[in-house]
């Protein structure tokens, strides 16, 4: 296996039990690689944020091995799997879920908070990173001041500043309307490809679908198909399809 | 996460308005209640706080000191015969009426005094002299009693001022401060003789014996050796003056009126507390995940909530502690209501708000700690 990407094999997942049993995942396999913007589509329900969960470690699985970078998460315990979380993970949520009560810095700066390191380094940091992302004049406001696609960016920010390896998406365009939703995708390309990171987005958002490198469609708890090239991906999924 | 922590709990203002009222109240309560429960029992020793001797000697069936069932005169030689004895004095203590110049009548409690020594005597005279209470028909009267038989006056009365007590003059020569009794009566206090003639006609006129131990006794040795050589009851400072405390604990209803707004306190606290913690945890659950999906381990998470019942605890504790002191220090002391606060009073209402705080800080623990992380995905 690649030490660097994301290889899930066989995994197995339902919720419930006996007859309000529903299973989610049915043997699944999925790979992505570093320095490509992977998306995993599907239809609602078809278990493309029960799969993005198991990846991040925040959900189990029934069975199955998952691989992150190098590492069975499936053969860690809770707290190591935190740490690793913290230290090589981003996460990008469809709501944003940005703290009401925190500034755009603030928010930011939480990954580094919970790497341990100090206050002023870490608002510093986040400081640059809303730079990147076009957000320098609003980093002292509060997520309510902003709009859908400010908060996004600031989202991203806060996925980047602590230079994951890998960032996590999920439907982040879903909340936003399409000038925001491109922006937001185009930040999300950049992140991915200057930085040798992977970059998974869990989305249904066909709109999107142009930036991908690499497409995994999801339907019933199973990948039925992999879309490897840029090209193959624009061929069965044209712009405004 | 702490400071982040804060800034969640300091954001949400509503919330934490709520959190710190509750608590703020709980210690209002629980307080109040308190001292007003101390300020009483303090009340009830008022005559051992007035008249402040190391050894009380009673009648056998005295078990606090506003009883009164009085002794023989011959029983102060008794005392004074047991061997480490360095003094025994006479005391007289009962109700009486004080009748005003203008014919209204008002309770007072009488205290009469050794007439050579005038041991027990106030020590904090405001106006006049203590050596006056030599002169005939002479009385030295409290501060509150200046307020009590004042009403109607168009000036207080003080220092030569004249009423009646059982037909006969009380000559006022002195003013003194003294501690508020628990009948209610001002203090009237005068020489033992002249307290017998002013107090209604009994067999037996002797309230209480006030002894001293001799230089290197103990006085809880001498107090036993009277009581053992005499057959009388005989009582150190802190026996006798616990003895009244927990005879008033024991047979009235305050400690059960006291206890109920103390125990609705912590109730109303921990209800109030409990309940909006719980709902800040719950409005916030999805900042929790997020937190924990970012890498925040359990304990970092219950750290945060621990910080923030902690704070809400102490800004609530230290605001409720100023508003009932403030009340006691003023209001309070105008109305002339009993209040006490002693240093184990915030101590143990300290104690009741941190179960308070532990209790609200538990049940968003329970919730955070049994969190799914991937909520944050849903």
């Amino acid at each position: 296996m690649n030490s660097r990407g994301i290889h899930v094999q066989s995994v197995d997942k339902s919720f419930g039990r006996g007859q309000a049993r529903t299973v989610v995942l049915k043997k699944t396999d999925f790979v992505a690689e570093t320095g490509l913007l992977t998306m995993l589509v599907g239809p609602s329900g078809c278990g493309k944020t029960t799969l993005l969960s198991i990846i991040a470690g925040t959900l189990h699985a029934d069975g199955g091995a998952i691989e992150v970078l190098g590492q069975r998460l499936d053969k860690m315990g809770a707290n190591a799997v935190a740490k690793f979380r913290s230290r090589n993970l981003g996460f990008i949520f469809q709501q944003f879920n940005l703290i009401p009560t925190l500034t755009a810095a603030e928010n930011v700066s939480v990954p580094l908070v919970i790497q341990g390191f100090g206050y002023r380094y870490a608002e510093r940091k986040a400081r640059e990173v809303l730079e990147w992302v076009g957000l320098e004049d609003h980093v002292n406001f509060l997520p309510a001041k902003m709009s859908g696609g400010q908060q996004q960016r600031v989202a991203i920010a806060r996925a980047l500043v602590h230079e994951p390896p890998i960032i996590l998406c999920d439907e982040p365009t879903s909340s936003l309307d399409s000038e925001n939703g491109q922006h937001v995708m185009t930040l999300l390309r950049k992140a991915a490809t200057q930085k040798d990171r992977l970059v998974l987005v869990v989305t249904h958002d066909n709109r999107t679908y142009g930036f991908a490198d690499h497409m995994s469609e999801m339907e019933d708890g199973k990948i039925f198909r992999t879309l490897t090239t840029h090209e193959e991906i624009l061929r069965h999924h044209p712009p405004g399809s | 996460m702490i400071r982040i922590a804060l800034k969640m709990l300091f954001g949400d203002r509503g919330k934490y308005v709520m959190l710190v009222s509750g608590i703020t109240f709980a210690t209002l309560l629980m307080v109040q209640g308190m001292s007003l429960f101390c300020g009483l029992m303090s009340w009830t020793y008022s005559t051992m706080r007035n008249v402040r001797v190391p050894i009380w000697v009673a009648d056998p069936k005295v078990e606090q000191c506003n009883d009164n069932k009085p002794m023989r005169d011959t029983d102060i030689t008794r005392v004074r015969s047991v061997e480490g004895v360095a003094w025994a004095v006479p005391l007289y203590q009962g109700i009486s009426m004080a009748r005003l110049v203008d014919g209204t009548s008002k309770m007072i409690t009488l205290v009469g005094l050794d007439n050579n020594t005038l041991i027990g005597a106030p020590t904090r005279i405001i106006k006049g002299r203590l050596e006056d209470l030599r002169m005939p028909n002479t009385v030295i009267l409290d501060d509150f009693g200046v307020e009590r038989l004042s009403a109607g006056r168009s000036r207080p009365i003080g220092v030569g001022d004249v009423f009646e007590i059982n037909d006969r003059e009380a000559r006022i020569v002195a003013i003194c401060k003294s501690y508020r009794s628990f009948t209610g009566g001002p203090y009237v206090f005068t020489t033992y003789d002249r307290a017998v003639q002013y107090a209604p006609n009994q067999r037996k006129m002797l309230s209480f014996i006030l002894a001293a131990p001799q230089p290197g006794l103990s006085e809880h040795e001498v107090a036993h050796r009277i009581a053992g050589q005499t057959g009388l009851a005989s009582f150190t400072h802190q026996e006798f003056m616990w003895s009244t405390i927990m005879w008033y604990v024991k047979n009235t209803g305050i400690p059960i009126n006291v206890g109920t707004i103390v125990i609705i306190g912590f109730l109303i606290g921990a209800a109030i507390s409990g309940q909006t913690f719980y709902s800040f945890v719950l409005e916030n659950t999805r900042h929790f995940a997020a937190l924990r999906a970012m890498g925040a381990s359990s304990g970092e998470l219950c750290g945060m909530l621990i910080a923030q019942a902690l704070l809400v605890g102490f800004i609530g504790f230290g605001t409720g502690l100023g508003l009932v002191s403030f009340m006691g220090n003023n209001l309070l002391r105008l109305g002339k209501v009993p209040f006490l606060m002693i240093w184990q009073i915030p101590v143990i209402v300290g104690v009741a708000v941190l179960v308070i705080v532990v209790i609200s800080a538990l049940i968003g623990i329970i919730r955070i700690v049994r969190l799914e992380p991937a909520i944050v995905f849903r």
